[in-house]
């Protein structure tokens, strides 16, 4: 394989559209992927994530906006022609070819005369060499799946599209194969957008995670920066849990006050994104500590804190999730690392849960949840919380 | 009774075959007879006269010959034409495509009666002379329907991400269409052609309507059959049906040989 440097640019998508009939399968979609890095794009099924890899491959004529790798725009320009591949999310692998055919498939159509060495190699990446004379009916799932992904990557395309290329894989398999595509991608150094279900695998696999709903983008960023900070209820709840409050802000300024069902919470300011008095406070489980009642008095002042009875216990191990039923029957979840042998809470118990308040975010209260949060829309978040201080 | 019960299955599929296969095996049966009368119908004595001296009846042969000849050209222009049609019904929209669609299972649902007489009166009506090349016209008509019929399906069954891979792999329109969607369709194109051949060896209908004195091999047997069928039409009978056999035992036997070598790995 040519080890020759080979310049890689940005991926820019740019309002780009897709509708079929009526409704729009992406919705007006701006977004940089800078060159190199593994982006995920993650939602719920029928959002649009392979639409949008349709476009990018070229497989599909986007409505409005336009595609460009660095400064070439390839919105009109056919797939064949396009310095991108893709793992489909069947595989797609030619039937009556067997897997060194297949991988060698895109060597040859570019008139490329040595693939021999190039394709062992790749087969070799994927630990499949010894297979290469099969037909694809003849291999396992996850077999087929290591074949795609040799047969786009081989071709060193500047992005390489991925969708869903686990979903078809066991547990085990798939955290291999996760670990495998993140080492080739960092070994190749080829731009990965790689659609997933699965939160996990995207946050764990990807240095920009995209959470998609609706045809939009709900929020980007960094994985631990989306899950530390969701911008909207869909995203909280869609990237890991969140327990989310209803409540109105009583003051705000540096810190934002709000309350709800007689208890009060803080949260810092810019965690706010209510744009109005009512906002939906929220925490992630694992940020909350669960004391018996008795101890309430340990909880620092400062501190947001909630109390109830626990509803439910489960031992996982490593961490102990609660169900605590709260006053106004919310189910708040907690997560607990279990560092102390014996004296957990029981089912029953009044306990007080308690968090920092630079755990807590707060979210726009009137939110449908299909508002995509834009830049403007932060400006407006900003304003509106520094409005609701008067 | 319960020996019967669970061998009932094996004891039908036994009596179905040897049902299918007694006709064929007298044919094979009387090839090596040498008959008391004119009709070959009774065993008389052994004899390899027939297979030895297989073209040893005036035009046996000749008509043999024709019938192939029809059936290779035929089937030849047939499927050609046929799969470009299923090619341009399946991905392409353009206007009388749902007529085209039904126009071409016409002659499949036409009784062949119907076929053969209007065709020959619109021979007749033209003045075109009848003979070799209006029964293959006429074979062409129907041959082309299965040929569609057959494609259609299969093209209709190609996952259409085969040919998106293929385009997103550096594949032009052309590249696509010669190294994906041709060899997968071929299997269905190949089926469609042995069909094709098979109905216009054997037609007999539309080919005695529009054959003039062109005599094919199911009109030579026809006319025989009056005067008492010569020994060596079971001969040829019975030589085409083992070759037919072979060519399906051949190809059992490469694509076993193929699992076997691949388990082999
Ligand atoms: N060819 C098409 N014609 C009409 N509607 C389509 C077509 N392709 C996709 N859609 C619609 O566009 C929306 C987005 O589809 P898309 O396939 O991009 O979803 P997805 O996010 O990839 O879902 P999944 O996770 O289930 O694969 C869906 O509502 C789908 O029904
Ligand atoms: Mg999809």
């Amino acid at each position: 394989m040519s080890t020759a440097e080979h310049r890689v640019d940005d991926l820019h998508l740019r309002h780009l559209t897709k509708r079929f009939g009526e409704t729009a399968a992406v919705d007006d979609l701006t977004l940089t992927i800078a060159a190199g890095s593994f982006f995920a794009l993650l939602g719920a099924s029928g959002c649009g994530k392979t639409t949008t890899l349709r476009m990018i491959a070229g497989l599909e004529d986007p409505t409005s906006g336009s595609i460009h790798i660095g400064d070439l725009d390839v919105t009109n320009v056919p797939p064949h022609k396009r310095p991108v591949n893709t793992v489909f999310q069947s595989y797609a692998l030619f039937p009556h070819l067997d897997i060194f055919e297949n991988v060698a498939f895109g060597m040859r159509r570019r008139g490329l005369k040595d693939v021999n060495g190039p394709v062992m190699s790749m087969l070799e990446l994927v630990e499949l060499a010894p297979l290469a004379r099969r037909k694809p009916a003849q291999l396992s799932g996850g077999q087929q799946q290591r074949v795609a992904v040799a047969r786009a990557l081989i071709n060193r395309p500047d992005v390489l599209l991925l969708d869903e290329p686990l979903g078809a894989l066991d547990l085990k398999l798939r955290r291999q194969m996760q670990i495998e595509l993140k080492r080739i991608q960092t070994e190749v150094g080829t731009t990965f957008v790689h659609v997933t279900h699965d939160q996990e695998e995207a946050m764990t696999m990807a240095d920009t995670v995209a959470v998609m709903n609706s045809g939009r983008i709900e929020q980007l960023g960094h994985p631990a920066d989306i899950y530390e900070l969701p911008r909207t209820a869909f995203v909280a709840n869609f990237l890991g849990q969140a327990n989310l409050v209803e409540a109105e802000i009583v003051s705000a300024s540096a810190e934002v006050v709000a309350q709800a069902h007689g208890n009060t919470f803080t949260l810092p300011g810019d965690r706010n994104f209510a744009k109005h008095k009512q906002v939906i406070v929220g925490v992630r489980p694992e940020k909350l500590t669960v004391l018996d009642h008795f101890n309430a008095h340990l909880v620092p002042d400062s501190n947001n804190r909630v109390t109830g009875r626990v509803t439910d216990v489960s031992y996982a191990g490593v961490s102990t999730q609660y169900v605590v039923r709260t006053p106004w029957e919310q189910d708040f979840i907690a997560f607990e690392q279990n560092m102390v042998v014996g004296d957990r809470c029981e089912v029953g118990d009044e306990v007080v849960l308690h968090w920092s308040p630079s755990h807590t975010f707060g979210l726009d209260g009137t939110q449908d949840v299909n508002a995509g949060i834009s830049a403007e829309a932060l400006e407006e978040t900003r304003a509106a919380s520094s409005l609701g201080g008067e | 009774m319960r020996w019967l019960r669970r061998n009932i299955i094996a004891i039908i599929a036994i009596a179905v075959l040897v049902y299918l296969f007694i006709p064929i095996a007298v044919v094979a049966f009387l090839s090596f007879n040498n008959p008391a009368s004119k009709f070959n119908i009774r065993w008389n004595e052994f004899s390899l006269d027939a297979w030895t001296n297989l073209c040893g009846v005036p035009g046996v042969c000749s008509s043999f010959a024709t019938s192939i000849g029809i059936g290779i050209i035929a089937t030849i222009i047939a499927t050609v034409l046929g799969a470009m049609i299923s090619f341009a019904l399946v991905r392409y929209r353009f206007r009388g495509r749902s007529t085209t669609n039904l126009l071409i299972f016409l002659p499949m649902a036409t009784p062949e009666v119907v076929m053969g007489s209007s065709l020959l009166a619109l021979f007749l009506n033209m003045r075109f002379p009848l003979g070799q090349v209006t029964v293959i016209i006429a074979h062409i008509m129907f041959i082309i329907s299965f040929v569609v019929v057959t494609v259609k399906a299969r093209l209709q069954g190609l996952d259409p991400r085969l040919e998106e891979a293929a385009r997103d792999l550096y594949a032009g329109p052309r590249a696509t269409f010669r190294y994906v969607t041709f060899p997968l369709v071929l299997p269905g194109i190949l089926g469609a052609a042995l069909l094709g051949f098979s109905l216009s060896f054997d037609d007999f209908i539309i080919s005695y309507f529009n054959a003039g004195t062109l005599v094919t091999f199911p009109i030579y047997i026809w006319g025989a059959a009056q005067r008492g069928i010569p020994v060596q039409v079971n001969a040829l009978a019975t030589l085409v049906f083992v070759l037919a056999l072979l060519v399906v035992l051949v190809a059992q036997f490469v694509s076993y040989r193929k699992r076997k070598s691949v388990q082999a790995h």
